[in-house]
């Protein structure tokens, strides 16, 4: 690996500070993380380590209290909500499709709803990128696809608007094994060949090891480490981490 | 409309200076429904024809409320109306035994109060009769009421439910007598004798009038204390009436005096038992007594004779509603109409409240409260509430099934939208969609089949409902059914019955197929 001698280029998303509070409670107490252009960055935590809630702060299903985000540059609370969501791709952990439009319209939502003419042509490309024939799945209904194919048709949706950024919650978490190890590789394969910036929520350490650039690892709402996979692993910055990594058993 | 029958008739009174005798409007006469009212409206508004009034007959309305809330209301002009009902149900005054004494103190009161006239007596009191079964009569060796007292621990009571309610019924009458039974059934008038004589109840209360008295030789028990207050039978004429028609009540006072208990109780059975038409014993009626139509009766004996006659063979139930089919299919059409302007419009209300409640759940629980509250009045209640808004007929009937209407539909448009797939709903919104386009575009279709279930149940408790719209002279499949109870005619119920029962199916299954048609594709079961 050679030295890159371009300045790091500026960030797709940013959260600088973001605070939240559920009641008295902090969700996220003051969260900062960038992801730059091309980089997939992995959130690990725990259940209530507030990951969820930073997901929905990005795309203003949830209000901060505090601090600031920034989608490629531009402060989010000055973007209409609406159009903002249109900019970021979503795949939620259940693939949430709409059960009663066949598969090729759910992938279309995005250009459909930004008026795009082209909207079917998108969305029958997008579907080949996730490894989906157009032709054998366009007319299919969501509940006759399998678990790992519903999760190929929600990231073909999360694409199709070719957005600046994808946000994935928990996108495999309830997939056999055999149909995650796929999905994973899958998309894998695709960011790279769209040089897509993502964020991908996780409490699977595994998981974010092999598909984040960096990762940064969310406790009671508080980052405990922010680093590149391999230097997280070599150089775990806190007790915490470390015995994630135990327990995980990436290291012994 | 009622408008401009008004403004018809003072123009005519405005163009004739001489008014003629018969106004531009019809007599427009009521009765509750129980064939002696029946029978008595149907005398009147004959003897009206008979002097060249033109009549509007509204037979069988509710109950008191109903009757005399639509007589102050101007809604009717007259009805047949007992005085002690007068005194103690509308007045709320306390009951009087002395008949002369309450004549005079309704006719007073209700002149005063409302303009309302009570015209002199027709001439017999049917008041609260307590009848017993012979057998029993001769066990328990019961003449009067003192004796019942005896032995009513022994005893089960069938009696009409307002009856049992009333100050001048039950409560009173076990005051004065010390009277107590082993159990007390509320029944209908319709089944009460029949009940009574099949021994499924040893007493009930009857009127004294009743021509089923004589039909199953029932022992009328005397009220040797004087309990029950005297209930002499008058005309009552609105106010409207006796202000621009006096000529018209003066022909109706033709009929003051001339009936006795006797020619009544006989009327009666000849109208209860042997089924003759009203019409045809009213003209009898009349005749007999020299007031009308004697050019009229040899023709209009013949064919209430030749009805007498095949009486002895009654026509099956097939054909005695092949006979009336133009008739029922009037009525069903009515009650087509009646149910389907009410949904329209509930649906109109209730879905649009649904969808802004799904939005803003807060009021919610408040809101669907309250219009769950509404369900739980009864209908006759709701009914007679509206009566000084509405009067009677077509409109009140519409407001009322309106509002019942509301409940079903309202709770399962909040609750189909709420319900309908959160997941897919916010991952829309997540996506970009607005909140209307995910309501337009995902809860909407997805919670259409349930809000289609609504309108389905709004529907078949409509076609149910509907039939009480008979009580308020709105027509439609209750009239030949409140008709049929009153006169306790199975067929006639039947006759109605039938058709509404089949009109329930036919409206459940076509959307019940509604249901389906609407559920989208990609979740059909």
């Amino acid at each position: 690996m050679t030295a890159r001698p371009l300045p790091a280029p500026a960030p797709v998303l940013q959260a600088l500070g973001v605070v939240k509070r559920f009641g008295g409670v902090a969700a996220l107490d003051g969260v900062s993380l960038a992801v730059a252009a091309g980089e997939c960055v992995a959130v690990v935590g725990e259940s209530g380590s507030g990951k969820t809630t930073l997901l929905r702060c990005f795309n203003r299903l949830v209000e901060p209290d505090g601090g600031r985000i920034l989608l490629e540059g531009e402060d989010a609370r000055r973007a209409d909500p609406v159009a903002l969501r249109r900019r970021i791709g979503y795949v939620p952990q259940d693939g949430g499709l709409l059960p009663h439009w066949p598969v090729l319209r759910n992938v279309a939502l995005v250009p459909w709803l930004c008026g795009d003419g082209g909207a079917e042509r998108k969305a029958a490309d997008a579907l080949a990128l996730v490894g989906l024939e157009p032709a054998a799945f366009a007319a299919r209904w969501p509940r006759e696809l399998s678990g790992g194919q519903r999760q190929r048709v929600a990231l073909a949706r999360a694409l199709a608007g070719a957005p600046a950024i994808v946000l994935l919650d928990e996108p495999f978490g309830a997939l056999d094994a055999i149909t995650r190890a796929d999905l994973q590789e899958m998309f894998a394969r695709v960011r790279r060949e769209l040089a897509a910036a993502a964020l991908l929520v996780t409490h699977d350490l595994h998981e974010a090891l092999a598909l984040g650039d960096r990762i940064v690892v969310l406790r009671g709402g508080r980052v405990e480490q922010d680093a590149p996979a391999d230097a997280l692993v070599a150089r775990p910055a806190t007790d915490y981490v470390r015995r994630l990594l135990e327990r995980s058993r990436v290291i012994r | 409309m009622r408008a401009m029958t008004w403004l018809l008739a003072a123009m005519s009174a405005g163009l004739a200076p001489q008014a003629p005798p018969a106004p531009a409007r019809p007599v427009v006469v009521a009765s509750k429904p129980f064939a002696e009212s029946y029978l008595l409206a149907e005398m009147f508004a004959q003897l009206l024809e008979a002097r060249g009034y033109a009549v509007d007959r509204r037979p069988g309305l509710g109950a008191t409320e109903v009757a005399f809330g639509a007589l102050r209301a101007g809604a009717i002009d007259v009805y047949p109306e007992y005085t002690g009902t007068g005194l103690i149900a509308i007045l709320g005054e306390r009951p009087a035994a002395d008949p002369a004494a309450v004549y005079a103190r309704v006719a007073a009161a209700f002149r005063e109060r409302w303009g309302i006239r009570w015209l002199p007596p027709l001439g017999f009191e049917n008041t609260y009769a307590i009848a017993v079964r012979r057998a029993t009569a001769e066990r328990y060796g019961l003449r009067t009421l003192s004796d019942l007292a005896r032995v009513g621990g022994a005893l089960t009571a069938g009696l009409t439910p307002d009856f049992v309610g009333r100050a001048d019924g039950l409560p009173g009458l076990a005051r004065a007598y010390g009277l107590r039974f082993e159990a007390v059934r509320p029944l209908v008038p319709a089944v009460k004798y029949q009940a009574l004589a099949e021994g499924a109840v040893d007493v009930i209360d009857g009127y004294s009038t009743d021509g089923q008295i004589a039909r199953y030789d029932l022992v009328v028990l005397a009220d040797d204390r004087h309990f029950f207050p005297a209930y002499e039978a008058a005309a009552l004429v609105g106010a409207d009436l006796a202000r621009t028609s006096p000529g018209a009540a003066l022909a109706l006072t033709e009929l003051s005096g001339r009936l006795d208990v006797r020619r009544m109780r006989e009327l009666n059975r000849r109208v209860e038992v042997d089924r003759e038409p009203v019409a045809a014993v009213a003209r009898d009626a009349l005749a007999g007594l020299g007031l009308a139509g004697l050019g009229l009766a040899g023709g209009a004996r013949a064919p209430a004779a030749s009805r007498a006659a095949s009486q002895s063979r009654p026509p099956s139930l097939l054909a005695y509603m092949l006979e009336r089919r133009a008739l029922l299919a009037r009525l069903t059409l009515r009650h087509l109409l009646l149910v389907a302007g009410s949904l329209a419009a509930g649906i109109a209300l209730a879905l649009p409240l649904g969808l802004l409640l799904a939005r803003v759940p807060r009021p919610a629980g408040a809101v669907l409260g309250a219009v769950g509250l509404l369900q739980t009045i009864p209908s006759l209640a709701l009914l007679a509430f509206m009566l000084p808004l509405l009067g009677i007929g077509v409109v009140p009937a519409l407001v009322a099934l309106f509002l019942y209407s509301l409940y079903p539909i309202l709770r399962n448009t909040y609750a189909g939208v709420r319900a309908a797939d959160p997941v897919a709903a916010e991952a829309a919104l997540s996506l970009g969609m607005t909140p209307g386009q995910v309501l337009r575009w995902v809860r909407l279709p997805l919670a259409a089949p349930v809000i289609m279930a609504g309108i389905r149940t709004a529907a078949v408790i409509g076609v149910g409902t509907a039939t009480l719209a008979a009580l308020i002279g709105a027509g439609g499949l209750g009239d030949p059914i409140v008709a049929g109870l009153a006169l306790a005619d199975a067929r006639m119920i039947l006759s109605g019955a039938i058709p509404a029962a089949l009109l329930a199916l036919v409206v459940d299954a076509g959307l019940g197929w509604m249901e389906r048609r609407v559920t989208p594709r990609g979740v059909r079961g």
